[in-house]
């Protein structure tokens, strides 16, 4: 047993930070939020060159990480920040499934920071089951329609499921490709997505099946988890420093015990969601690695909706304002939520896995 | 103890639907349950079809032109309106002011200002809590100086709800700064277009501009709008918290989210079946329904033992705390329901900036309400305050 990071994950997350700190700042991230595009250019391409992008692959994939450590090092760090820019849909996801295609010139092409990637597999009234796929590849134009897709509007190529006679298979389609309509909206959390639908749309097969997919989820899982985790450690740290600071009836609001207890449980609950990244960042390649995943997903639900609620109560008004950092940081954690299956699936999925 | 209603109650209940199947106007009904921004003229209207009929002034007495309902009429209006889509009535004349003047206004001040809220003349803002004064609100800092026969007024209000529409404010002021702070408060009533007087805007997280910052600069305000006696204002402030809070447990409100909650989920679909079957989600919403079932009949009697003459101030605490963590609650099932469609961002803020946003169930903006809804345990004295009022009045320190 070993809890410390390697020397080059400590790098890696202290270069991250510092970055971050310096260059993600809430005014910075509020123009973001409020641009057309819903992402910053000029931060990708610092992040690709940070070696942020390449940290997500292995080194047989151009990479120079790749494992779950890996992932939760850098998301966790991206929470803390609240960055917006769609490192998990693009990079980790769309990347790790073109390089599960074997679509080296890509990979290297999305470490580089130079090629965006959407990934179109949910479906309206599919909620968060991954085998609910209606879209049909009839050869291989595709039809069907796509809830919910993440940086669609800025994303070069969809990695569209569809069903042909074999079962659920994965397609590269051109964003600009006849048949692809896109209409993009704002996210509440930041980002933007869009409804995507396919009229014989011409699709590229990937030779991937939902197994593979299942792959790429598990590492999404990892990523939305660290993410949450580090958005919770931002909300649980400007509370600490509001509770010392804010002062009502002559004193601070921290000295006042209901506060303070309270400022206890969301700690004690912070290294639950820790741990928590931990089992599922180490449990990957387990033969049990679901169960692990879902474990940390419902926690992470549970957890982060006492860490953002009370982190909003505790502060008062001021955290309830567009302005102040904390209102993002909350609506990132809580919004996790709404990511591969929020607290009840990830229970569900639990129980039927320790049943089995 | 008898649970049903009287002949009487149900036939005001017939009544009351009647009108409000005949009277809300259906595109501000269809607002409401879009849970989109109702403009000032909307909430304008509605004001003035219940005046005409005599239903806005609900717990008003009749010889200020109130509609002098029982309790329990209030819970069937606070019921059948929320059901029906009907906005909020919208408080800071007809529950808080009101009952104010009522009791510590003069004469002359409930002639004038009165009327004026029940025909709209005035859109009244509550100028209380300031940056450095929230929970601690008598360490209010806003200074009003008498010179002659007007006050002077300087300082900062924050949290004014609704304060763009207003064109009156009432204010707790600072009048004596040396003595203990509660005895040197007053209240001050504000013409909002006197010069001095700024509104800025606070845009709050879900996008909603809901809030304002109101700043005072030498602003001059005839004495004759001071209500009650100089340095009392905090007695009215306390008296007027009351009557606030009465209304909070929110049970109309509650129950119609908690319905919308469950056609959403009957619509949506896990595993090939509706949600609302799923035993998890099942679970989560019959036990918000079993706490709101016993809020109901709490919130009856409260509201009944105050009608009596009772003192309602540590009930209402207890029912502000419970009304808000139930509909916090059914906020949070409001969003799992939709699954990843809460995500997209419906703003309030940007006309028009809707049309794209895919809503495939019909459940409205739900995220940025549960996130908007968070300030349900943070204002009108929040949560924190309202368990210290149960503890002091229970454990010790008296009332």
């Amino acid at each position: 047993m070993n809890f410390v990071l390697t020397e080059e994950r400590k790098m890696l997350q202290d270069t991250l930070r510092r970055y971050l700190r310096d260059k993600y700042t809430t005014s910075v991230r509020n123009d973001i939020l409020n641009s057309e595009m819903g992402m910053s250019a000029d931060i990708w391409a610092e992040l690709a060159e940070l070696g942020v992008l390449g940290a997500l692959f292995t080194e047989d994939q151009g990479g120079y990480g790749g494992d779950g450590f890996d992932i939760a090092v850098v998301f966790k760090e991206l929470g803390r920040a609240g960055v917006v820019e769609p490192v998990l849909d693009s990079a980790l996801m769309g990347g790790r499934l073109l390089a599960a295609a074997g679509k080296a010139d890509m990979v290297e092409d999305v470490i580089a920071g130079t090629l965006q990637l959407a990934v179109a597999h949910g479906e309206p009234g599919g909620r968060y089951d991954l085998d609910y796929v209606l879209t049909q590849a009839d050869g291989d134009a595709l039809t069907g329609r796509k809830a919910v897709v993440m940086n669609a509007e800025s994303a070069n190529h969809l990695i569209v499921s569809a069903r042909n006679g074999d079962g659920i298979a994965f397609y590269l389609v051109a964003r600009d490709a006849p048949g692809v309509d896109i209409q993009g909206y704002p996210l509440l959390a930041g980002g933007r997505a869009a409804e995507v639908t396919l009229d014989k749309a011409p699709g590229i097969p990937l030779g991937l099946g939902l197994a593979e997919y299942e792959r790429i989820n598990a590492l999404a899982l990892v990523a939305i988890s660290a993410e949450a985790l580090g958005a919770m450690e931002s909300a649980t740290a400007l509370t600490k420093d509001y509770l010392m600071t804010r002062k009502q009836f002559g004193r601070p609001i921290g000295t006042f015990q209901a506060l303070a207890h309270r400022m206890s449980d969301v700690l004690i609950e912070l290294e639950q969601v820790r741990s928590a990244v931990i089992n599922a960042a180490g449990n990957l390649d387990a033969s049990d690695r679901d169960l692990h995943l879902s474990a940390t997903k419902n926690l992470i639900g549970r957890a982060g909706r006492l860490v953002a609620e009370e982190a909003i109560q505790m502060h008062g008004g001021i955290a309830m304002t567009q302005e102040y950092e904390l209102a993002h940081i909350a609506k990132r954690i809580i919004m996790a939520d709404h990511r591969f299956g929020d607290t009840d699936y990830h229970l569900e999925r639990f129980i039927a896995l320790s049943a089995a | 103890m008898d649970l049903s209603y009287s002949p009487e109650e149900l036939a005001f209940q017939d009544e009351l639907r009647r009108f409000l199947r005949d009277e809300l106007p259906a595109e501000i009904a269809e607002k409401v349950r879009q849970g989109r921004e109702l403009e000032k003229a909307d909430m304008e209207r509605w004001h003035a079809i219940l005046n005409a009929r005599g239903w806005l002034a609900q717990n008003w007495p009749r010889a200020f032109g109130g509609a002098e309902w029982s309790a329990v009429q209030r819970h069937i209006y606070d019921v059948e309106a929320a059901a029906a889509g009907a906005p909020r009535i919208v408080p800071f004349g007809l529950s808080m002011l009101g009952p104010v003047l009522q009791k510590f206004g003069s004469k002359a001040q409930q002639d004038h200002w009165l009327p004026r809220i029940l025909d709209g003349s005035d859109w009244w803002c509550q100028g209380y809590s300031e940056p450095g004064a929230g929970s601690d609100l008598a360490s209010l800092k806003t200074r009003a100086v008498r010179d002659g026969d007007h006050y002077i007024v300087n300082g900062q209000k924050t949290w004014t709800t609704l304060g763009q529409h207003a064109n009156m404010i009432f204010c707790l002021v600072r009048t004596d700064p040396e003595v203990k702070q509660q005895e040197g408060i007053s209240f001050l009533l504000i013409d909002m277009n006197t010069p001095g007087v700024e509104v800025r805007p606070i845009i709050l997280l879900d996008g909603s501009p809901e809030v304002n910052e109101v700043w005072f600069t030498d602003v001059r305000v005839p004495a004759e709008n001071l209500v009650g006696e100089e340095n009392k204002g905090w007695t009215y402030a306390k008296y007027l918290l009351t009557h606030e809070r009465t209304g909070l447990g929110g049970i109309g409100a509650s129950q119609a989210a908690l319905a919308a909650v469950k056609r959403v989920a009957r619509a949506e679909t896990h595993n090939g079946k509706p949600l609302m079957q799923n035993p998890h989600f099942a679970a989560r919403v019959a036990q918000v329904e079993i706490d709101m079932r016993a809020m109901a009949t709490s919130n009856l009697r409260i509201v009944s033992q105050a009608a009596a003459g009772g003192a309602p101030g540590l009930e209402a605490s207890m029912l502000k705390v419970k009304g808000s963590v139930i509909r916090q609650e059914i906020n949070d099932l409001a969003r799992r329901a939709v699954g990843p469609y809460a995500m997209p961002f419906a703003s309030e803020a940007v006309e028009g900036a809707n049309d794209l946003i895919p809503d495939p169930l019909g459940a409205g903006p739900v995220a940025a309400q549960y996130f908007n809804n968070r300030k349900l345990s943070i204002f009108g004295g929040s949560n924190e305050i309202q368990r210290g009022i149960i503890a002091k009045v229970t454990l010790g320190g008296g009332a």
